[in-house]
């Protein structure tokens, strides 16, 4: 194919491999309905799905759109349904997958596309700050940092990871169909404070979470805890907001 | 706001699965408790009716429903209370796999010699 020009000597002893990517494509500027359009490059055993997709923009059509900044896994950019499930495209290595068919590529569910891979984020991030992500504390500040012991922080530890790459959300079907739920992740995020032995703000966090769209929407499918890329226990944290909302114990 | 274009199906594992099933067996059920009701109700019309009634269901094709009604309250029940042990249970969410597995395994432990026995019923006079 057009791409194995520089590829032998970069290589060495890595392997390599022709990838045909399936991707779900929406212009639109010209498209009524998104299409699906299929690329095959060569690609080597260290590569990831967004190497493949940066090949493609790259070197064969420069019009594929999609977010990505740190491409290591930290910004929460790229997160996409690749072959089905949602993940994130620069953790995903393409030897890890079934090459002999083509790898599909396609935005993430529940939210609106904009264009090809990038989906409309706002109301994901909306439903992040109803739910007051910040510490909220009460009388003076203390002149020295606020002290926590170990076995305090570690209450919370797993949704601190949180990278906001709305996998998780729209992973739920519960999100599909109904919009107005808060989400997974929203709820991951109000777990961290909730949670925190330092922060006042976890009564009104519950009673926001208490809401017909709150917690109680989640159907525990485990669709968001297979879908983390940092592999945060979804499901788990939305299992101790909902026993903290009817036990009251926090 | 969610206008999201048919695209390839979500591969779930078995927790979305497990939701499917519980929703498929628990509206199917539901259907069944509505036909079920009408026709016990018909006792305070006549008891001949209801006995009319209910002589209609002694056929193969209810029997084979039968067989797929009980599959569904057996399944809509361990799974139930698998959730009620994802919810209540601190270890729950960990361990649902083996959870859904040890609900399959009942219900297949359950099936068998029902549905031995219910057809040999139904079949066999």
């Amino acid at each position: 194919m057009t791409a194995a020009v520089a590829d032998a000597p970069v290589a060495g002893a890595v392997p390599s491999f022709q990838v045909t990517l399936r991707l779900r494509r929406f212009n639109p500027e010209n498209d009524t309905e998104p299409r699906w359009e299929e690329h095959t490059v060569t690609m080597h055993g260290t590569d990831r799905v967004l190497d493949a997709l940066h090949k493609i923009k790259w070197e064969i059509d420069g019009s594929l759109t999609f977010r990505r900044s740190c491409a290591h896994g930290i910004c929460g950019s790229d997160a996409m349904r690749i072959n089905g499930r949602n993940r994130l495209a620069c953790k995903t290595l393409l030897k890890d997958l079934p090459l002999d068919k083509p790898v599909t590529v396609e935005p993430i569910k529940g939210l609106a596309v904009l264009k090809d891979l990038v989906v409309d984020m706002d109301p994901f991030f909306e439903a992040y700050k109803s739910i007051m992500p910040f510490l909220i504390t009460s009388g003076n500040e203390p002149s020295r940092e606020r002290r926590q012991s170990p076995e305090d922080r570690a209450r919370y530890d797993d949704t601190t990871k949180c990278i906001m790459c709305a996998a998780c959300t729209s992973s739920c079907p519960v999100y599909w169909s109904d919009g107005q739920y808060f989400g997974p992740q929203a709820i991951v995020g109000a777990h961290r404070f909730i949670f925190d032995s330092r922060d006042e703000g976890a009564e009104q966090r519950l009673e926001i979470l208490n809401d017909r769209d709150g917690v109680w929407r989640c159907r525990t499918t485990f669709n968001c805890t297979d879908a983390c890329p940092r592999g945060i226990e979804v499901t788990k944290a939305i299992q101790e907001v909902k026993r903290a909302l009817l036990f009251r114990r926090v | 706001m969610p206008k999201a274009p048919a695209g390839t199906l979500y591969r779930g594992r078995e927790g979305m699965w497990s939701w499917v099933a519980h929703r498929v067996t628990g509206i199917g059920i539901f259907f069944f408790l509505f036909a079920h009701i009408l026709d016990t109700a018909l006792v305070r019309v006549s008891p001949e009716a209801y006995n009319e009634v209910i002589a209609t269901y002694k056929n193969p094709i209810v029997g084979l429903m039968e067989v797929g009604l009980v599959g569904a309250i057996v399944f809509h029940a361990f799974n139930g209370l698998r959730i009620v042990l994802v919810d209540f249970w601190s270890k729950g969410p960990r361990y649902q796999k083996q959870m859904f597995a040890a609900v399959l395994g009942l219900w297949v432990l359950l099936m068998v010699p029902f549905v031995i026995r219910h057809l040999s019923h139904v079949f066999g006079g």
